[in-house]
């Protein structure tokens, strides 16, 4: 049979569609935080961090003492509501000096953050986005590193620079990007075989292009959550390190090191150490709940 | 498999070198010493120190018989005490020290892995919550804040245990435990979450479907796979102790390595360090290599020939 252009006919447009999105969409970060919300205990740890960061940043200027002003007449005071947690045994308030501590802390997990974030993403997807070679050198490098456990180099390192706040940013500047630049080299090894990575190459599309706009955005997810578990280990790391003496120098306390001090007069002043341990608690666990419902929130795959 | 084993021994050979260097020349940069130091030492010290040192050869020189001494065991003397060796610091701190650290880890075997069996086992029930209740606790407590928690309760206030030293079981268990909290918790959330893969699978729908008993599918069908993350985990379990043996030694005063390596890095005794960091290192090395046959064997689902690429 021949079909020739007469025997067909247009039909009259009609205003239907064949389907229609009823809902609006959500966004993969606004599915995230549904999901997050739905967590109570995570959202208890965030509650809780937010509420530690504004006493750390605000507590201090209203405490009306100082956490290094000594007075020799009111020593090893128990709680009370002049000094709410106590004076110790230079008759400093405890409750200013925890509330530094907090600062100490805090800014310590900032910092390990950071540093994760710049070294071990732009490491991690340089080796995963380049492959071949250099990947393999890249990855013996921390392989190497890996092969004793972070807290010896840690150790070792603040032995040689000595101790002091700086030189513990500095540390774990140099030793707490590896884990993420593992995972960020994983997930853009596999993430540089797909068909949209193929597509931006075709439109020519530059190598760091590609990486900034398309790899990168799209580990969010694992990045975000390697983070926020790095936080505690680094808020532990310090706690440890100030333990052992090779942490903040005095009068500076950060709460490893008013736990360490604590442990002297354990016996007749518990409660020095009760309230600097509850709060390095308090805050791991927070950190760990929080870490635990990102996971969840931003990486359903790995939800057990 | 002969070949892959080779191939991890050279590797492992690798990275305590790169250990071995890095912490040679890191001990070198201090500033001010360790070596030619402004601080006056014993005569007899420096003596030691230059002779084994050979501080006028050339650094590169010094390097070469620090590896020699190396092989051989050598590991030098203190640089805080007279007639002391590094080796003599670890030959007396490290059986305490192992001994310690071997119940630690069999504590945390014990509890963590039917812990995390039962909690799997009894999902979203109570049992569940209450274990993983406590690893959350057990992961967010320092090894610092339990051990000077539990002496404060056990010993200062019920008077149940002796709160320091070394020498009978009963000195083992408070610091056994402190050790032990942290891994532990993560063995059980671990075990936990392995069990459930491994519940998942479809070969237990298959064992189930054909009317085995309940029992035996849980032990010789999920326990036996999924315990092996748990192998994979004894490298960073024993890594972990190690670390831990350093607070918890000093808090309870044993006289261990690890106490050791605490007052030289408070003594600032640099040949210590480097020597017990070095010990460490070839420690944890030869035991994730251990570690790392052990799973090859165990696992039959890695094929060893593809780690040739």
């Amino acid at each position: 049979m021949h079909f020739s252009a007469e025997m067909f006919r247009p039909l009259p447009r009609e205003k239907k569609s064949t389907q229609e999105i009823v809902r609006p969409s959500t966004t993969y970060w606004q599915d995230a935080w549904r999901r997050l919300k739905k967590n109570p205990l995570a959202m208890a740890g965030l509650a809780f961090i937010i509420f530690l960061l504004l006493l750390a940043t605000f507590g201090p200027m209203i405490s009306p003492y100082s956490y290094s002003d000594q007075n020799l007449l009111n020593t090893f005071k128990g709680p009370s509501t002049k000094h709410w947690f106590g004076t110790d045994n230079l008759g400093r308030d405890v409750f200013t000096r925890v509330l530094y501590g907090a600062r100490i802390s805090l800014s310590i997990g900032i910092v390990a953050s950071l540093v994760n974030f710049v070294i071990g993403v732009i490491y991690g997807g340089v080796a995963g986005y380049v492959g071949g070679k250099v990947d393999n050198v890249m990855m013996r490098i921390v392989d190497i590193l890996y092969g004793i456990p972070f807290l010896l180099w840690v150790i070792l390192l603040m032995v040689v620079i000595g101790p002091g706040l700086i030189n513990i940013y500095i540390v774990l500047g140099v030793v707490y990007w590896l884990p993420m630049a593992r995972i960020v080299r994983g997930q853009i090894l596999s993430l540089k075989e797909q068909e949209y990575v193929l597509a931006a190459k075709t439109i020519g599309s530059s190598s760091r292009r590609i990486l900034l706009r398309h790899l990168i955005p799209n580990t969010m997810g694992p990045i975000i959550v390697t983070m926020t578990l790095a936080i505690p280990e680094a808020i532990f790391t310090e706690a440890f390190l100030s333990f052992i003496g090779l942490g903040v120098s005095a009068p500076m306390a950060s709460w490893g090191t008013l736990a360490s001090e604590a442990l002297s007069s354990l016996k007749s002043h518990p409660y020095l150490l009760f309230f600097p341990a509850a709060a390095i608690c308090l805050t791991l666990f927070a950190f760990n709940f929080l870490g635990d419902g990102l996971r969840d929130a931003l990486d359903p795959r790995m939800r057990k | 498999m002969i070949q892959y084993i080779l191939r991890r021994i050279a590797v492992s050979l690798l990275v305590l070198w790169v250990i071995v260097t890095v912490t040679f020349f890191l001990m070198r940069i201090i500033p001010g010493g360790p070596f030619q130091g402004e601080k006056k030492l014993p005569p007899e010290i420096r003596k030691n120190i230059e002779e084994r040192y050979k501080l006028n050869d050339p650094l590169l020189k010094q390097y070469g018989d620090y590896l020699t001494n190396l092989i051989h065991w050598d590991l030098g003397p203190s640089f805080k005490y007279k007639g002391q060796t590094v080796n003599d610091i670890i030959e007396k701190g490290f059986p305490i020290s192992a001994a310690l650290g071997g119940i630690a880890i069999m504590i945390s075997l014990l509890v963590g892995i039917p812990a995390g069996i039962i909690s799997a086992l009894r999902q979203g029930r109570w049992p569940d919550y209450l274990a993983m209740f406590f690893s959350t606790i057990g992961i967010s407590v320092p090894s610092f804040i339990l051990a000077t928690l539990l002496m404060y309760f056990i010993s200062y206030k019920l008077h149940l245990l002796p709160s320091a030293l070394w020498g009978s079981p009963k000195h083992v268990i408070m610091p056994a435990i402190a050790l032990s909290g942290l891994p532990t918790a993560f063995i059980a959330r671990l075990m936990r979450s392995s069990m459930l893969e491994v519940l998942g699978q479809d070969y237990i729908k298959t064992a189930r479907a054909k009317g085995l008993p309940k029992i035996v599918i849980i032990y010789r069908h999920t326990i036996k796979n999924a315990i092996i993350p748990v192998v994979t985990y004894l490298g960073p379990l024993t890594a972990a102790i190690l670390t831990g043996s350093f607070v918890v030694e000093n808090i309870f005063a044993i006289p261990g390595l690890g106490k050791h390596f605490v007052t030289s890095i408070y003594n600032r005794d640099y040949t210590v360090i480097m020597g017990v960091t070095v010990f460490y290192s070839i420690l944890l090395v030869t035991l994730n290599l251990l570690v790392d046959l052990a799973y090859a064997v165990i696992d039959p689902r890695i094929k060893l020939f593809e780690a040739k690429e």
